[in-house]
C-alpha cells in the first residue's frame, strides 16, 4: 500500500495508514454522536425515554413520533404539525439566498474588476458588518420594517436575511474573482462588451464552485435562523425553526421528547440534504476561492 | 453630537406608540402555550370566538416562560403593529401599561363585574391607574409539594406539617436510600423553591417586606440567612445530577418512585395525570410545610393592546370570553391552575384543583395571598433576575449563606 | 457608427454602472449595520427599560443618563463572568477547531479511500442549528443518562464525566459542542488549501531527502497562511455570536457559569427590562470586536493593493 500515486508527493507506510484510518473513524464517531442520540430517541415510545433509556437502542420501534411531528403535533392552538411551516421556510429561504448570492457576486465582481478609489474601505465596512451580533439589531430593524410596511411579511424577512447575508457573500465572491485573470476582462472591454455582458459571459460561467459555497453558507444560515424568524414573521408565516421551537420549548406542559427529536431531524432535513448533495463541490469551491489570499 | 442625538430621537420616534388597528374582525393573539394540553385548552377560546364571528390569528412563540414571546412583542410594538392580545405575566403587564400601550377595559369590566370576582392581589397586576388593562386567565400557586404516596407510606412518613417534620421525612428517605427531593437545577426552579422556603422560614410579613417591599433590612436579616441555610439543606438532599434538569424530568422521578418530594407549582399535576396517576391515591399534593395558610401565586393574563383609542368589539369579545366561567373551568382543568375568578363552581376539578381553589379563596380573604418572587409577581423583572442570580449561585455552592445574604442586598439595590 | 458624444455617454455610463450596482448593498450596510450601531450607542446612554419609547406627543419616556449604565455594568459580577467566559471560550474554540481541522485535512489528504464518504460526515454538523442538537448534547453530557452512565454500565464504575454539572468545567462542554459543529468546516477550508499547493515543489523537496514531518512543517503549513486567516475570521465571528448553543445546552448554568456576553446582553435587553444596560454591554462587545478585527482587516486589505 505504501505507494504514492503519481500526483501526491507524500508517502506513508502501512502502519501509518492504519493509524490514519483509525483516527479518521474515531472522528466519524464523534461527529455522529448527537445524530445518534436524536435518531434512536425519535423512534422510541415516550415511556422508554422517561424510563431512563435515553442512550440505548429502542426496544419497541415506532415511527409514530415522526408522523406526529410532521402532521399532528401541537404547534399553536391548532394541531398542524410542522408541515405548513416547512413551506414558509422554503418561500423565505429561496429568494433570500438567490438575492444575497446575486448581490454578492456583483459586488465581488465590482470590487475586483471595476476598482475605484476607496473600494477597499467599502469592502472593509461590508466585511466588518458580518460581525454585528444580531440581538442588537432587533429593535431598530422592527422600526424600519414597520415604516416600510413589511412588518410580519415574508418580504420583510427576506430583506433582513439579504442585509445580513450580503457581507459574507461579497467576501466569498471577491476572493474568488481576485484570482480570475483581469486581462480577460480588459480584453472583453476593448471588444466593446459592457459591464453586465462581461459578468454574464466571462465571469459567471466559471463561478460554479464559489456559487455552491455561497449558496450552502447562506442556505444553512438562513434556514437555521430563529431570532429574526420569530420576531419578524406573522404567526401563520413563521419559518420552520420557530415552529420547531414551539414544539420543543413548551414550558409547563408534558414534553414528548421522541416527537421533539423527530421534529428536529425533520427541520434539519433540507440543510442536511444540501450538504450531502452539494457537499462534494464544497471543498472544490473553497479550494478555488475563499481560502486563497 | 447634538444633531446625531436628534436624528436618533427621530428614529426612535418611529418606535412611538403609533398603534394601528389590526385587521378588522380578527383578533391576533401572541402566546407561548404550545404544548398539547394548553394549546387544546386555548382552542376552546378560539372556537368560542369563532362562534361569535370573530377570527383568531394565532401567533405562538414558545420558550423560557415567555422570554421569546416578550422579545417578539417588542419587535411588533416597535414596528407599530402590536397584536390584539398578548399573554403576559405580572410586572411585564404593568410595565406595558405604564407606557400607555394598553387598552382601557373599564367599560367591559364594569358591565361584567370583574372587580367583585377577581381577587384583589390579582387585580394589582391587571389594572393601571384604576383602569383594567388585561384579562386574567388563571392563578397558579407555587408553594406546592408533590409526593409519591407509596414511597411515603413505605417509609412511614405522614404529610409534613412543619419544617422540622420535613427535615425528619427527608432524613428518613435518605436513610432508606431514596433521593429525598427531586429537583431540576435551573435558576427559575431554584427560585421557586426559595419562594416557599423563605415564606416558611419568615412568615408572610417577612416575605412581603423582603420580596414585595424590597426592604433592605428584611433582605439582609438573619431570617434571610436562615432561609438560605434551609436551601443548603435542600441542596444536600437532591441527587448529584440535578443541574440543568427539566422540571418535568424531576417530576418523573417522583412518579417513578425514585424520589420522595418535589417542590413545584401546580402545573406539575399535569405530569402525574398524564402518567395515569390519581391525586390522593398515587400522589399527594400539599402546601410547603409552614405555608399552609399562604398562597404564593403567579397568574397568566392576556394584556389587551390599545387599538387606536377604543376597545373594538372583537377585543371586547375576546376579553369577555377569557373571563367567562365556562372557559375559566375548561382551561384550568387542563392547566392544573385554578380559575382567576373565585365565584365559579369548581366541582369539575380534581382533588388537588379543588383544594387549590379553596386555599386561594381563603388566602385572598385573609390577606395571605402574595405574588411569587420566582415568577415575577412580587417584584419587577430586573429584581427577580437579580434574586435568581444570587439564589442560583448559592444553590450551586458559589456562595455560603452569609455571602448570599450580602450579595442579595447588593444585587437587589443595583436592579431596583 | 456611433457619434463621439454617444460613445462618450456610453463610457461614462460604463463608468457609473459599477457604482450604481454596488450602492444598494452599501446603503443597506450603512443603514442596517452602522446606523443600528449608532442607535445602540444612543440607547446605552439612556435609562430605557422596555423600549426607548417616544409617545404620541413626542415626549420621551426615558432620560439621557450619560455613562451610568456602563458604571452599573462593570459593577455586575455577572458581566465579569460573561467576559471571562468569552475569553476562555473563544480562545479554546478557535485553537481547538484549527488544530482538529488541520489534522483532519492533512489525514484526509493522504489519498484516503472513501474520502467522499467521510467528508460529508465531518461537515454535516455545520448544517444543524443548536435548537436541533442542543438537547442531544445536553443528554449525552448528562452524567446520569449520557456518557458517564454508559461507560459505567460497561464496568468502569470509577469513570466520571460530569463537566456540564460542574461550575468550573461547564464552559469546556460548551467548547466541545461548538468544536463539534464547526471543526469539520475548518477541515474543509484547510483541505481546500492543501489541494491548492503545487506538488512539484514538494517533489523537489522530497528529492532533497526531506522527511514527511519536515515537508509539512517547512513547506506545506506555511503555504496555508490564507486558509489560517480565513478560518480565524470565520471562527472569531462564530465565537462572538455564540448564543443558541448556550441557551440550548446549559441555559447559562450551572448558576451563571456559562454566561457569555451575547446571552448577557439578550437577557438584560429583553427579559430583564433593562435595555439601557443591555445596550451598553452590546457597545462593549462591538468595541472588542473592532479592536480585534480592524487591525486584521487593515493588514489583510492593505497588502493586496
Amino acid at each position: 500500500m505504501a505507494i504514492a500515486s503519481s500526483d501526491t508527493a507524500i508517502r506513508t507506510g502501512r502502519f501509518t495508514r492504519t493509524l490514519i484510518y483509525v483516527v479518521l473513524i474515531l472522528f466519524v464517531l464523534f461527529y455522529m454522536l448527537p445524530l445518534y442520540v436524536m435518531l434512536v430517541n425519535s423512534v422510541k415510545p415516550l415511556g422508554e425515554i422517561t424510563g431512563g433509556g435515553m442512550m440505548s437502542l429502542p426496544t419497541a420501534f415506532t415511527l409514530e413520533p415522526w408522523a406526529k411531528a410532521w402532521s399532528t403535533a401541537q404547534i399553536g392552538v391548532e394541531p398542524t404539525g410542522l408541515q405548513p411551516y416547512f413551506w414558509n421556510s422554503i418561500s423565505m429561504v429561496v429568494p433570500a439566498v438567490v438575492i444575497s448570492t446575486t448581490l454578492g457576486a456583483l459586488n465581488g465582481y465590482i470590487l475586483t474588476k471595476w476598482r475605484f478609489r476607496g473600494d477597499t474601505i467599502l469592502f472593509g465596512l461590508m466585511l466588518f458588518s458580518c460581525f454585528i451580533p444580531f440581538q442588537i439589531v432587533l429593535i431598530p430593524m422592527a422600526a424600519i420594517l414597520g415604516k416600510l410596511g413589511l412588518s410580519g411579511s415574508t418580504a420583510g424577512l427576506v430583506l433582513v436575511h439579504v442585509v445580513y447575508g450580503v457581507g459574507f457573500s461579497t467576501l466569498y465572491f471577491r476572493n474568488y474573482y481576485a484570482a480570475f485573470p483581469t486581462e480577460l476582462v480588459r480584453a472583453a472591454q476593448i471588444d466593446g462588451a459592457g459591464f453586465f455582458q462581461i459578468f454574464w459571459r466571462i465571469l459567471l460561467p466559471s463561478s460554479g464552485p464559489i456559487i455552491v459555497v455561497c449558496v450552502i453558507w447562506q442556505f444553512t444560515n438562513i434556514w437555521n435562523d430563529f431570532l429574526f424568524g420569530a420576531s419578524f414573521a406573522s404567526g401563520d408565516g413563521a419559518p420552520m425553526t420557530v415552529a420547531l421551537n414551539n414544539l420543543v420549548q413548551s414550558s409547563t406542559g408534558v414534553k414528548e421528547y421522541n416527537v421533539h427529536f423527530a421534529g428536529a431531524i425533520l427541520a434539519a432535513m433540507p440543510t442536511l440534504l444540501v450538504y450531502i448533495v452539494a457537499g462534494r463541490y464544497f471543498v472544490r469551491g473553497l479550494m478555488a476561492g475563499s481560502v486563497k489570499g | 453630537m447634538n444633531k446625531i442625538i436628534k436624528t436618533l430621537t427621530l428614529t426612535t420616534a418611529a418606535i412611538a406608540l403609533s398603534v394601528t388597528a389590526a385587521q378588522a374582525e380578527d383578533v391576533e393573539v401572541l402566546h407561548w402555550w404550545t404544548s398539547g394540553g394548553e394549546a387544546a385548552a386555548l382552542n376552546v377560546l378560539k372556537q368560542d370566538l369563532e362562534g361569535q364571528g370573530v377570527g383568531w390569528q394565532d401567533m405562538p412563540v414558545a420558550g423560557g416562560g415567555g422570554t421569546e414571546a416578550m422579545t417578539v412583542l417588542r419587535a411588533r410594538v416597535t414596528a407599530g403593529d402590536p397584536p390584539t392580545a398578548v399573554q403576559a405575566l405580572g410586572f411585564d403587564i404593568l410595565d406595558w401599561g405604564n407606557q400607555g400601550a394598553l387598552a382601557n377595559l373599564n367599560e367591559l369590566a364594569a358591565k361584567e363585574g370583574w372587580d367583585e370576582v377577581v381577587p384583589e392581589a390579582l387585580q394589582f397586576f391587571a389594572k393601571v391607574d384604576g383602569k383594567w388593562i388585561s384579562a386574567p386567565v388563571n392563578v397558579h400557586s407555587t408553594n406546592w409539594v408533590w409526593a409519591n404516596k407509596s414511597v411515603l407510606d413505605a417509609n412511614g412518613i405522614a404529610v409534613p406539617e412543619t419544617w422540622e417534620d420535613f427535615v425528619a421525612a427527608v432524613e428518613t428517605l435518605k436513610a432508606a436510600g431514596i433521593t429525598p427531593i427531586a429537583h431540576g437545577g435551573q435558576a427559575w426552579q431554584d427560585a421557586t423553591v426559595f419562594d416557599a422556603v423563605a415564606m416558611s422560614a419568615g412568615g408572610p410579613d417577612f416575605y412581603k417586606a423582603a420580596f414585595i417591599d424590597l426592604d433592605e433590612e428584611a433582605l439582609g436579616s438573619d431570617t434571610m440567612k436562615e432561609a438560605f441555610d434551609r436551601m443548603a439543606f435542600i441542596r444536600d438532599n437532591v441527587d448529584d445530577n440535578f443541574s440543568g434538569r427539566d422540571w418535568n424530568l424531576a417530576t418523573a422521578m417522583v412518579i417513578n418512585g425514585e424520589a420522595g418530594f418535589q417542590m413545584m407549582g401546580d402545573w406539575a399535576k399535569g405530569e402525574f395525570l398524564n402518567a395515569g396517576k390519581t391525586p390522593g391515591e398515587d400522589f399527594l399534593c400539599f402546601r410547603f410545610p409552614g405555608t399552609q395558610d399562604q398562597v404564593t401565586f403567579n397568574a397568566d393574563q392576556f394584556m389587551m393592546f390599545d387599538q387606536g383609542g377604543s376597545v373594538s368589539t372583537e377585543q371586547a369579545a375576546l376579553a369577555s370570553a377569557i373571563l367567562s366561567p365556562s372557559f375559566q373551568i375548561a382551561f384550568n382543568k387542563v392547566k392544573g391552575s385554578v380559575p382567576a375568578r373565585t365565584d365559579v363552581d369548581g366541582s369539575e376539578l380534581d382533588a388537588c384543583g379543588q383544594q387549590g381553589m379553596k386555599d386561594l379563596a381563603a388566602a385572598a380573604s385573609s390577606g395571605n395571598l402574595f405574588g411569587s418572587m420566582a415568577h415575577g409577581h412580587a417584584a419587577p423583572a430586573s429584581v427577580k433576575n437579580a434574586v435568581y442570580d444570587v439564589v442560583t449561585a448559592h444553590f450551586n455552592g458559589e456562595y455560603d449563606s452569609e455571602t448570599a445574604v450580602t450579595e442579595l442586598v447588593d444585587a437587589v439595590s443595583i436592579a431596583k | 457608427m456611433a457619434s463621439a458624444a454617444e460613445t462618450d455617454f456610453k463610457t461614462r455610463l460604463q463608468h457609473w454602472i459599477p457604482k450604481l450596482v454596488l450602492s444598494p448593498s452599501l446603503v443597506m450596510v450603512l443603514v442596517f449595520v452602522y446606523g443600528f450601531i449608532l442607535f445602540t450607542v444612543f440607547v446605552s446612554f439612556t435609562d430605557s427599560r422596555i423600549l426607548p419609547f417616544v409617545d404620541k406627543d413626542g415626549q420621551r419616556t426615558f432620560d439621557l443618563i450619560g455613562l451610568s449604565n456602563y458604571e452599573k455594568l462593570f459593577r455586575l459580577s455577572h458581566w465579569e463572568i460573561a467576559l471571562t467566559n468569552m475569553a476562555v471560550f473563544a480562545g479554546l474554540y478557535i485553537v481547538v477547531c484549527t488544530i482538529i481541522g488541520l489534522t483532519l485535512a492533512i489525514l484526509l489528504d493522504q489519498k484516503i479511500r472513501g474520502e467522499g464518504f467521510l467528508r460529508p460526515l465531518y461537515l454535516y454538523p455545520m448544517a444543524l442549528s443548536f435548537i436541533v442538537t442542543g438537547t442531544a448534547w445536553k443528554w449525552f453530557l448528562d452524567p446520569g443518562i449520557g456518557l458517564e452512565n454508559i461507560v459505567q454500565t460497561w464496568g468502569l464504575t470509577s469513570f466520571e464525566f460530569d463537566w456540564i454539572k460542574d461550575r468550573d468545567f461547564a464552559i469546556y462542554t460548551v467548547v466541545l459542542a461548538a468544536v463539534w459543529q464547526t471543526s469539520g468546516f475548518v477541515m474543509a477550508m484547510f483541505l481546500a488549501g492543501l489541494r491548492g499547493i503545487d506538488n512539484e515543489i514538494l517533489k523537489a523537496a522530497q528529492m532533497d531527502g526531506a522527511s514527511n514531518w519536515n515537508l509539512y512543517r517547512r513547506i506545506i503549513i506555511p503555504q496555508l497562511r490564507p486558509a489560517f486567516l480565513s478560518a480565524f475570521v470565520i471562527l472569531a465571528h462564530l465565537a462572538i455570536k455564540t448564543f443558541d448553543l448556550v441557551i440550548a445546552m446549559t441555559g447559562g448554568g450551572p448558576g451563571r457559569a456559562t454566561e457569555l456576553p451575547a446571552t448577557f446582553m439578550y437577557s438584560y435587553t429583553f427579559s430583564r427590562n433593562q435595555m439601557g444596560i443591555g445596550a451598553s454591554s452590546a457597545v462593549i462587545m462591538l468595541m472588542t470586536i473592532a479592536a480585534i478585527m480592524i487591525p486584521y482587516l487593515y493588514a489583510e486589505l492593505k497588502e493586496k493593493k
